[in-house]
């Protein structure tokens, strides 16, 4: 083989995996608008403050927990590393992954996750993983959660999973091509519109109340790695009535945490003396809280952490103090366009499903 | 494993890799053990399958060649001795013990594909015609058992005939017949043709890997880009007969001769450029078959290995048998000479179709399409002095508009055929393709009936590009010979068409989620 023909296959490797990589960025939903929760685990890796309490779990802490509100209330400095149906294993890796960056002093995970005991869905899946960086870490985390139609290379080489969005591009594939937005305040989902809780229809009988082993295996490596690790696991439940938690699931995770000698809260039965008013603090009948909801949680869910962890006051750091104010900045800006939108439409256009539903304006 | 699985592109790129590096000697037993991971991969069960063909097909060439050494040394120590008649006689009879041996094996494999592949067949058809209600056997069908069983019996009587020498390794005449990329879909390879650069070793070459590399990669183009793409509407064409009908029929004619050319030649170039990447030949099993002017050489053209297959191994020993030509002679003097002749000639063809349709499949819309192509052949065959009295008359044989007409004209007739294939049910293939002389339905191809097929606007222009690109590749390959050996000598070009059709497989390719991954069509013969 001649030098030339040498440096001819060299050029063309390298502007192939170019393209390919550049094609990856293009085809990968970007998650920006209606849909987010797709986005939500890559933001961790941008947020440069210290955090002594990370949240881990699904929609019960991602919509129910103002990160925003801990700092003012508290000077407590958090993050929410959660996704849609965030799985426990799910919960465990992004935990593991998280301790590559920082060692916070709580972990606190929502307990609702324990009821999956096996993968659940490509879709969500993909977007509690997708963000992850790429480590050995991810790839366990990938294969613990695949669906039967899933692979892992598709996991390390998104392009093969994404490929056929090439006939599906918008405005959005190029304008966030190479950044991107935050959609969440320290992996706090907000939204302030209000729909008042509704009737819940009873909760269906069970075959089998257990708790599925593997679920329960993961809990377990979680507490494991948080003690390897010096940190206090807290779990919780959050204040939502739906889905159904049922009292012999709160019994065994009870169980669970009396023998790893861990702090359990279900803040069920404490909604009315946090103050949590349902007529107004939750914006899809209940299922997720609102801004006024998830402001009211942290402020309860604050005093405990701070009465029972020494944690700091960052209010009286300086340099985070710095990094918080634009963080609170941002938190009150998204809450003020979102009043804009209520004032002019009625309604919040470019958040949820009716972003979904309409597509940008 | 798929051709088309993550797990077979790693598996040959590792074996690429460990081919090359291995000491040479090592090679061939390397690629011995790869098929058998392959295999065992599929079912480890098929194992047993293959090494029986194996062993028997080893066994009667090693007591061939017994014989045949044996008469040597005895013809040689007796030369003097022996008279004519002696030798002759001799001779005679160490034919009849190599007979015997082949016959053994022969009736062994061909008893082992039958029972394996016909046997609910047979059942399904007695249940037909005599309402018995057999219930069906549930047997294991090794993969690719049709191709190496033929492969096989190949081997055997080319060693019984002499034309090759018998293969003394038992491990090397298991790599002939379970060399993994054959297994598939064929060819069905030779051994005199397969061996030689199945077992020398091999140097690594950057034109004789990279031109392996390119034909993989167009293999790939034609499976995923085209055949994986419109199997959706093909399906949906096929699956519904009561809404498609009519126009729709002869869109799914044609939209199934894309799919199957490009299924069964993507299927084939990966086979080859596996092998050509290894250093190993084996011969074109297509060669332009849109191109062919007539049914007859459009059967020269397609799958070329079966085809010269049945030729050798049935056509010709059958029309040379004594019975036949006791046939013949008897045909000659009761039906006279015109007539006479053609009846050992269509006999033999009609048994040829009428096993390479059983072949394809048991059941008896592959016997209809197999048959029909006899018919076919055989009334173009009788009409070819007419055609040419014709030809003569008018003076277009020859013209560039002639031609097309004609190419055109093979392809309808083969695809019309094909519908036997298609809809794999004779009564239903006749109704609908009859509903295209009833049913005028053309405002399908302007009113977005075609939408509705499965594929979308984008998915009709990625397989007209495609097409396009076939098309071009073809029409340059036909006027100007391979295109592969001439684009080489463009370094630029050459990797620059590599890096293309690979992103293009990547991007365009039907496959992962969202896609049903499909097995080859030829797979299942």
């Amino acid at each position: 083989m001649t030098k030339k023909r040498a440096f001819i296959i060299v050029f063309y490797i390298v502007l192939t995996v170019a393209v390919l990589w550049f094609l990856q960025r293009l085809f990968m939903p970007k998650y920006q608008y209606g849909i987010v929760e797709g986005a939500m685990a890559a933001e961790y890796y941008e947020a440069d403050e210290p955090h002594e309490v990370l949240f881990v779990g699904d929609c019960e802490v991602y919509e129910a927990v103002s990160p925003v509100t801990l700092y003012e209330e508290y000077g407590i400095s958090s993050y929410i590393r959660g996704s849609a149906q965030q799985l426990v294993w799910q919960s465990y890796y992004l935990l593991e992954d998280a301790l590559k960056y920082e060692t916070p002093k709580v972990v606190v995970f929502n307990v609702l996750a324990l009821k999956y005991d096996e993968p659940q869905s490509e879709s969500y899946n993909r977007m509690t993983l997708d963000g992850m960086r790429l480590s050995m870490t991810k790839i366990r985390a990938v294969e613990e959660s695949m669906t039967d139609d899933e692979k892992l290379i598709e996991y390390i080489f998104p392009i093969l999973r994404y490929h056929s969005r090439w006939s599906d591009l918008d405005s959005d594939d190029w304008d966030y091509l190479w950044d991107r937005d935050k959609v969440t305040h320290n992996g706090y989902y907000m939204r302030i519109d209000i729909k008042p809780e509704a009737e819940f229809p009873d909760p269906p009988l069970l075959a089998d109340y257990k708790l599925g082993d593997n679920a329960m295996y993961w809990l377990s490596k979680m507490a494991d790695l948080c003690e390897e690790n010096g940190i206090e696991l807290v779990l919780i439940k959050s204040p939502i009535l739906f889905p159904h938690w049922y009292d012999q699931w709160d019994d065994q995770v009870r169980a669970f945490a009396e023998s790893r000698d861990l702090t359990y809260i279900n803040f069920i039965d404490d909604r009315d003396a946090m103050g949590l008013d349902m007529t107004r603090d939750t914006y899809d009948a209940g299922l997720h809280l609102n801004k006024t909801g998830a402001e009211t949680f942290a402020r309860y869910l604050g005093a405990i952490l701070n009465e029972n962890y020494d944690l700091t006051d960052y209010r009286e750091v300086p340099e985070v103090a710095q990094q918080w104010e634009d963080i609170c900045e941002d938190y009150h800006d998204m809450a003020q366009a979102q009043y804009e939108e209520i004032i002019e439409y009625g309604y919040l256009r470019n958040w949820g499903s009716v972003a979904v539903q309409l597509g940008r304006p | 494993m798929l051709f088309t699985s993550y797990g077979f592109i790693a598996f040959i790129a590792i074996l690429f890799v460990v081919y090359y590096i291995v000491p040479k000697k090592w090679q061939w037993p390397l690629l011995l053990m790869a098929s058998g991971v392959f295999y065992w991969i599929a079912d480890p069960r098929f194992i047993i399958f293959i090494c029986v063909t194996s062993l028997s097909a080893w066994g009667s060439g090693v007591l061939m060649g017994r014989i045949n050494d044996a008469q040597d040394l005895y013809l040689k120590e007796n030369k003097e001795t022996l008279s004519k008649e002696e030798k002759k006689a001799y001779k005679a009879s160490n034919k009849k013990r190599k007979w015997h041996i082949l016959l053994g094996c022969l009736i062994l494999n061909i008893g082992i594909l039958s029972v394996t592949k016909y046997t609910n067949f047979v059942i399904n058809s007695i249940n037909d015609v005599a309402h018995t209600g057999l219930k069906n056997v549930d047997l294991i069908i090794p993969m690719g058992i049709s191709f190496y069983t033929f492969q096989t019996m190949s081997y055997i009587i080319d060693a019984y005939r002499g034309t090759v020498k018998p293969e003394r390794n038992p491990f090397k005449v298991l790599l002939f017949t379970s060399f993994f990329p054959q297994l598939v879909q064929g060819p069905i390879n030779r051994f005199g043709d397969l061996s030689k650069s199945l077992y020398e070793p091999h140097r690594f070459s950057e034109k004789v890997f990279s031109t392996g590399l390119m034909r993989i990669l167009w293999g790939y183009f034609k499976k995923l880009v085209v055949a994986d793409r419109i199997i959706v509407a093909v399906t949906a064409l096929i699956q519904d007969t009561d809404s498609y009908r009519g126009a729709y029929v002869f869109v799914a004619m044609f939209f199934y001769a894309f799919e199957l050319y490009c299924d069964f030649t993507g299927g084939i170039d990966i086979t080859i450029g596996i092998a050509q990447a290894l250093g190993i030949n084996m011969k074109e099993n297509f060669i332009l078959p849109y191109f062919s002017k007539d049914i007859k050489e459009y059967w020269n053209r397609w799958h070329i290995s079966m085809g010269s297959w049945f030729t050798d191994y049935i056509f010709y020993p059958l029309s040379v048998s004594p019975r036949m030509l006791k046939l013949s002679k008897w045909s000659r003097e009761h039906l006279g000479k015109v007539i006479g002749k053609r009846v050992t000639v269509y006999l033999a063809a009609f048994i040829v179709w009428f096993t390479t349709g059983l072949w394809h499949g048991a059941a008896w819309n592959f016997i209809v399409w197999g048959l029909m192509n006899f018919v076919v052949i055989m009334i173009s065959q009788e009409l070819s002095l007419l055609y040419d009295k014709f030809h003569k008359k008018f003076g277009f044989k020859g013209k560039a508009w002639y031609s097309v007409w004609e190419i055109i004209r093979t392809i309808f007739l083969m695809s019309l055929i094909r519908m036997f294939d298609c809809y794999r049910n004779v009564p239903m293939t006749f109704k609908m393709v009859g509903s295209m002389l009833t049913s005028f339905n053309l405002k399908i191809f302007t009113d977005g009936s075609l939408l509705k097929l499965g594929l979308n606007k984008y998915d009709y222009w990625v397989l007209l590009a495609a097409l396009v690109i076939i098309l071009s590749v073809s029409i340059y390959k036909y006027r100007k010979g391979e295109v592969r050996s001439k684009l080489y000598e463009k370094p630029w070009l050459w990797y620059g068409a590599m890096s293309a059709m690979f992103i293009a497989i990547i991007v365009f390719g039907a496959y992962g989620i969202g896609y049903d991954s499909t097995q080859f069509i030829y797979n299942q013969f």
